[in-house]
């Protein structure tokens, strides 16, 4: 059985920069937001009921048949760190690691699943993917959902679907996401287009962590907001239909132009970030991001030989905060952080 | 032909035509000098923003009428408009004139689930979703001019409601 603590020492699936249109798309995610029936929302339970909600759906997830090795964390009992951590991963989101009621996760243990108990609903439930495999991830959330259907009832009406505690994800409960990286229609500055494009269709675009963040990196997320009126298929279809391969379009289009007219210019950026992660004594997450963004490119279009996507990928999330504390023993002040975290890029990128 | 913009040089990528006195105008501008004139392609407001503008919407027109409560949780709905977070599922119920107006907006005019049923449900509801859902598409592909699939989805439907 794995444990917490056995995280850091595995790379996630969706992080294994493998996966259909991986040059563009780095990961896959579906969730379903699901409530139990004849049960208020959360913010109308009492902690008991709360608690009574942990329980009931830790032991259904749990009884088993529903995949394969998941382990539990009691995320109201976890440290700041530990949450932390989980967030860096994706496993949980940022309001789930910060609100202050009974809760938890049930994670598999490749981290391709992770069930959410009382985060705004009862059950959030997410399956994440490497690259494009938006149809694999929906038919696996899908069967885990019905699996789970078969031993409790949601709560679900004819005219509005599957209720939800906020009206925007009542329905279908599902909501889309595809990460994107996208550095050439950033560094030719069509991006604005494109991503005006994505608002036009009604999508929503966050940064990295999803809710509230900014994108870093050239990183972006872009979701499904409309989950009423539409069947799951339909959502799912105008991701893989339409969205992504424009995207995709536009992306490879932009590296191939740039490349084509500015090739200096990009390799000059390239070599310009890997110079810097060889060789800062001090670097933040933020800057970090963006120069492994700049570096994921200088792989995809070879100019960079000898690092691959994992290994950069690896990176990305070694860099981050909580898996810097981690990896690096918990004492760490803040202060120190960027320059254990220069310390240790230095140490990854040396022999390139 | 490609124009470039009225105002600058850059290529333009707003093309309008209006009709004024009898005149008919035709403006190219890049997007830049489009948003400076106040033209802009219309873009969908952020699902959030569009909460908040009903809430306050309905804020004005609710203020005179008495405030409705929920039986079951107590949630009354200026609550709600305060946090955006319903009490119960007997909310939808019960707020549903005012809710339905909102997901309106939030979800592009649908106020219909034609979703996945869960397992539990009955057959019935899970049939009326699936005819639903197979009207929907029709609607589209008659639009669309599609006529073949069309003809396939009436006859589904038809298979359906018989059976």
């Amino acid at each position: 059985m794995m444990k917490l603590a056995d995280l850091t020492r595995q790379t996630s699936e969706w992080m294994r920069g493998a996966g259909p249109m991986h040059d563009v798309v780095i990961s896959s995610r579906v969730r379903l937001a699901r409530n139990l029936a004849g049960m208020p929302f959360l913010s109308r339970c009492s902690d008991e009921q709360k608690t009574g909600i942990v329980e009931r759906l830790r032991t259904e997830i749990l009884a088993g048949g529903l995949a394969k090795d998941l382990f539990y964390v009691d995320v109201a009992a976890a440290s700041e760190l530990d949450c932390q951590l989980l967030v860096e991963r994706h496993l949980i989101s940022r309001q789930h690691a910060e609100s202050d009621h009974p809760r938890g996760v049930a994670i598999s243990g490749d981290e391709t699943i992770a069930l959410m108990i009382n985060e705004e609903d009862h059950l959030r439930m997410q399956v994440l993917r490497s690259g494009m495999q938006l149809h694999e991830a929906f038919d696996e959330i899908n069967r885990i959902d019905d699996a789970l259907g078969e031993r409790v009832d949601f709560s679900y009406s004819d005219k509005f679907g599957f209720l939800t505690a906020c009206p925007t994800n009542v329905g279908t409960g599902l909501r889309v996401s595809v990460m994107m990286h996208l550095p050439a229609l950033k560094l030719s500055g069509e991006i604005e287009k494109a991503l005006r494009g994505a608002r036009d269709m009604r999508l929503a675009i966050r940064g990295l962590y999803g809710e509230g963040t900014d994108a870093i990196g050239d990183i972006f997320q872009i979701s499904n907001q409309i989950t009423l009126g539409l069947s799951e298929e339909r959502i799912v279809e105008e991701f893989t239909g339409v969205v992504v391969p424009e995207f995709l379009r536009y992306e490879r289009a932009a590296r191939e132009a740039l490349l084509k007219h500015n090739p200096t210019e990009v390799d000059d950026r390239i070599f310009r970030s890997l110079a810097l992660l060889q060789s800062a004594r001090k670097i933040t997450a933020e800057e970090t991001m963006y120069r492994l963004s700049m570096v994921r490119l200088g792989i995809y279009i070879e100019r960079i030989k000898g690092l691959d996507l994992k290994a950069t990928n690896e990176l990305f999330l070694l860099a981050a905060p909580a898996h810097l504390q981690k990896v690096h023993g918990d004492e760490v002040a803040e202060d120190k952080l960027d320059e254990v975290r220069a310390e240790f890029l230095r140490q990854r990128l040396a022999d390139l | 032909m490609k124009h470039k913009c009225d105002k600058c040089d850059k290529p333009a990528t707003v093309h309008l035509t209006e009709i004024l006195g009898g005149k008919k105008i035709e403006k190219h501008l890049c997007e830049e000098c489009a948003a400076e004139e106040g033209i802009t392609i219309k873009a969908n407001v952020p699902i959030s923003q569009l909460l908040e503008d009903f809430v306050l919407q309905a804020a004005e027109e609710t203020e005179t009428e008495p405030e409705i409560t929920c039986d079951v949780c107590g949630m009354n709905f200026s609550e709600f408009r305060e946090h955006g977070q319903l009490g119960c599922p007997n909310d939808y119920e019960v707020f549903s004139p005012m809710l339905e107006k909102m997901l309106a907006q939030a979800h592009g005019g649908a106020n219909q689930h034609v979703g996945k049923v869960p397992i539990h449900a009955d057959q019935t509801q899970k049939k009326q979703n699936a005819i639903l859902r197979l009207r929907a598409e029709l609607k589209e592909m008659i639009t669309a001019e599609q006529y073949e699939r069309a003809a396939v989805l009436r006859d589904q439907i038809k298979e359906m409601e018989a059976g």
